[in-house]
């Protein structure tokens, strides 16, 4: 039984979309595993002579990280490792027992990337624990401990992945530990240090974990069991639709119509609730520049500009038209001009970032000086890189599933070469003049250019809009039949 | 009203789609039939527009679909749920639809009024999105969203499949109404060849992308397409 389900796995795995994919993307894909695997590895080999020379006894100082590391393994899993539950529906009919079922489900979930990137880390540092003379068997108890934590929190994930509102919960209780830690209030790590020091010294300790293992694996046993039906862990939810009117965009027309729609597609899917909160969080990312002295006189602080205003516009503008994929058929045969579609996605991008421009006015506390790169990279988002995100969205064919949260983070499928290469003037054309300008002229010249460059596409917006249009169209049926495959 | 010459389409050197000439004339209700892998929905998509004709082309009130998009004005169609928008409820997909084709909420109100009874309690007022209902309840939602706007050209592929048999009675005869209006042109296709001959003037018969059979219904359609496609 056990070699048809590798069978089938093995299947499912060479002929997913993303795998199926190009060439270059397996290789780039490859190179960034690749990439992970010697960070850990070099991490779990150095980290112990790295420590040594700062005079700490490696084990006890990455004891007392570990509570942090566990905590941020979860939160990690939690946000992206998905259960593969729904895999099971065509499995159920056929002389397979329930149990053999959900025992392979949960089998495959602890060969997952989540679990084996850990072992990266810990087992070479585990061997430079033996190398180094720390006591065989304690340390092979210790690496036991640990090796039950990570899949322990593999299967805390299963348990809680049906919970959507508890990842808040979690993410605000570490946040609050992270905090209380950081300003020297309640050191957590010093009261939980001494636990992970007992997997070592004491010799029955770490039976507590093994035993908490196979208990939390007997519940998620039980628990996918008692879902294994149509109508319990194996539905879709479905959730009770509210209306909104929106009718006051109804003075916009026909983008007025489209906006209306867009607003119901971002707030009612969770991919693209995702991509709004990620662009939340690039709201915060010019903290990275401006507050760090290196940077002060860098040519990357524009960079942060750029990307504090212009979060949601990079996050979301990306996928268009693929926000609309899976209708795209019937866009095509109303009666309506791709003008009208294209500026409505456009105006919900500049709205989005003057929002960004006003919200980032906290950022004023760091001097006006810095304020006003944010407010120049907000002009030329919206004078240029809107422009842009849409001419690279025409040569964009990979469909978006809404009802996935998977793929915020950058979708595979995206990568395309042609809205690389017109992505690149989105950030590097300024990083660039205020490089030039810093270097032969003043900062200030620097941010009148960008802004110049800004207020001229907007000036030029109409006369660009018609070659997007036209591009749009020729790729009209490429595009409708790329969406088509996965939709 | 609708007229395709010399139309085939090729992919990779096998033809889906090879018709010389079909003509058909305003105000006439054509059937589709024919064997899964036919042409129907080719044919379809080849008339919005959807897919490029391999050679020859559509006119559809004498605009040439690939060269203008003025026919989207007089034209309505349904192929599949990928013409549904998944997170809309039924209410604001009609009125979406209507705003595109310059219906304002009144008059979408009435036509929803009207087909009340099509629509059997299920889709108005039920606090659901579109992704969330039934396969046949999506297709009613697909099928009134053609109506919006008084099109003079309603394509409906496969419109007869997934309902239950109340359903498909009631279509039958929206249908039939729908052709006793001499504006209204209708394309229908369907693998259900009793349906077909019941709502529609005309029947085409397509097989591997021929057209093999062109008769005006009447009394003998039925037997002779039976005969036609017996094993």
């Amino acid at each position: 039984m056990i070699n048809k389900f590798i069978y089938l796995e093995w299947k499912a795995f060479s002929r997913s979309a993303s795998f199926a994919k190009s060439l270059g993307f397996k290789i780039l894909m490859g190179f960034v595993a690749l990439y992970f695997i010697l960070i850990f590895l070099a991490l779990g080999v150095g980290s112990f002579y790295i420590m040594k020379k700062s005079n700490l006894d490696p084990l006890l100082a990455i004891n007392k990280f570990l509570i942090l590391y566990f905590a941020v393994d979860l939160t990690i899993r939690l946000l992206a490792q998905k259960i593969p539950v729904l895999n099971i529906k065509p499995l159920l009919l056929l002389r397979i027992s329930k149990p053999t079922i959900v025992h392979f489900s949960l089998g495959k979930t602890m060969i997952s990337f989540f679990n084996i990137i850990h072992f990266f880390l810990f087992i070479p540092f585990t061997i430079v624990l033996l190398i180094e003379g720390y006591d065989v068997i304690s340390v092979l108890m210790w690496f036991m401990a640990i090796f039950s934590l990570i899949y322990i929190n593999n299967f805390v994930n299963i348990l809680l992945s049906n919970k959507d509102n508890l990842l808040g919960v979690f993410i605000a209780v570490v946040a609050i530990f992270a905090g209380l830690q950081y300003y020297n209030y309640f050191n957590i790590t010093d009261y939980l240090a001494p636990v992970f020091n007992a997997f070592f010294d004491t010799k029955w300790a770490f039976a507590i974990p093994v035993v908490a293992l196979l208990a939390i694996y007997y519940t998620s046993f039980k628990f996918l069991m008692s879902n294994l039906y149509l109508d319990a862990g194996l539905s879709s939810k479905t959730a009770v639709a509210r209306t909104e009117q929106l009718t006051w965009l109804n003075q916009f027309g026909s983008t007025g119509t489209f906006l209306k729609n867009d607003i119901k597609l971002i707030i009612r899917n969770k991919r693209s609730k995702t991509t709004v909160g990620l662009s939340v969080l690039f709201l915060f990312y010019g903290l990275l520049f401006f507050t760090n002295t290196d940077m002060y006189n860098s040519a990357m602080k524009i960079f942060g500009g750029v990307f504090v205003s212009g979060g949601f516009l990079i996050a979301f503008g990306q996928y268009v038209p693929g926000w609309d994929s899976s209708y795209y058929q019937l866009l095509m045969t109303q009666n309506v001009s791709y003008k009208d579609y294209l500026k409505s996605k456009w105006s919900l991008m500049v709205i989005a970032t003057i929002v960004s421009t006003i919200l980032a006015s906290f950022y004023l506390y760091f001097g006006w000086e810095t304020y006003l790169i944010i407010v120049v990279g907000a002009i030329y988002n919206i004078g240029v890189n809107s422009q842009l995100v849409l001419l690279g969205g025409a040569f964009n064919k990979a469909p978006i599933d809404l009802s996935s949260s998977k793929g915020a983070f950058g979708d595979k499928k995206a990568f395309n070469v042609k809205t690389m290469i017109i992505s690149i003037p989105q950030l590097g054309l300024p990083v660039f003049i205020y490089w030039l300008a810093l270097k032969y002229a003043s900062a200030n010249t620097g941010l009148i250019i960008i802004a110049v460059l800004g207020v001229l596409g907007l000036l030029f917006k109409s006369k660009v809009f018609v070659l997007i249009e036209k591009i749009y169209k020729k790729e009209k049926y490429a595009t409708i039949a790329a969406y088509k495959q996965t939709s | 009203m609708i007229h395709a010459q010399n139309l085939s389409k090729k992919y990779n050197n096998t033809t889906v789609l090879n018709i010389e000439n079909l003509e058909i004339p305003k105000g006439q209700s054509l059937g589709l039939v024919g064997n899964n892998g036919a042409g129907k929905t080719t044919f379809f998509s080849l008339l919005l527009d959807l897919i490029q004709p391999t050679t020859g082309h559509i006119t559809n009130k004498d605009i040439q679909v690939n060269n203008s998009e003025a026919w989207k004005s007089f034209t309505a169609a349904f192929i599949d749920e990928s013409f549904l928008i998944g997170y809309l409820t039924p209410e604001e997909y009609f009125y979406f639809i209507g705003d595109l084709r310059g219906q304002n909420k009144a008059d979408i109100d009435s036509l929803l009024a009207k087909y009340e009874e099509f629509f059997n309690g299920e889709i108005l007022n039920n606090k659901k999105y579109l992704r969330d209902l039934s396969k046949g309840n999506q297709k009613k939602v697909g099928i009134i969203a053609t109506l919006i706007g008084n099109p003079e050209v309603v394509i409906l592929d496969e419109p007869f499949a997934n309902l239950d048999p109340t359903t498909v009675n009631r279509l039958k005869n929206i249908i039939k109404e729908l052709a006793e209006n001499p504006e209204v042109t209708i394309l229908v296709s369907s693998h259900d060849l009793q349906h077909t001959v019941e709502v529609c003037s005309r029947i085409v018969a397509l097989n591997k992308g021929e057209v093999v059979k062109d008769i005006q219904t009447s009394p003998e359609t039925l037997q002779e397409l039976e005969s036609f496609f017996a094993v």
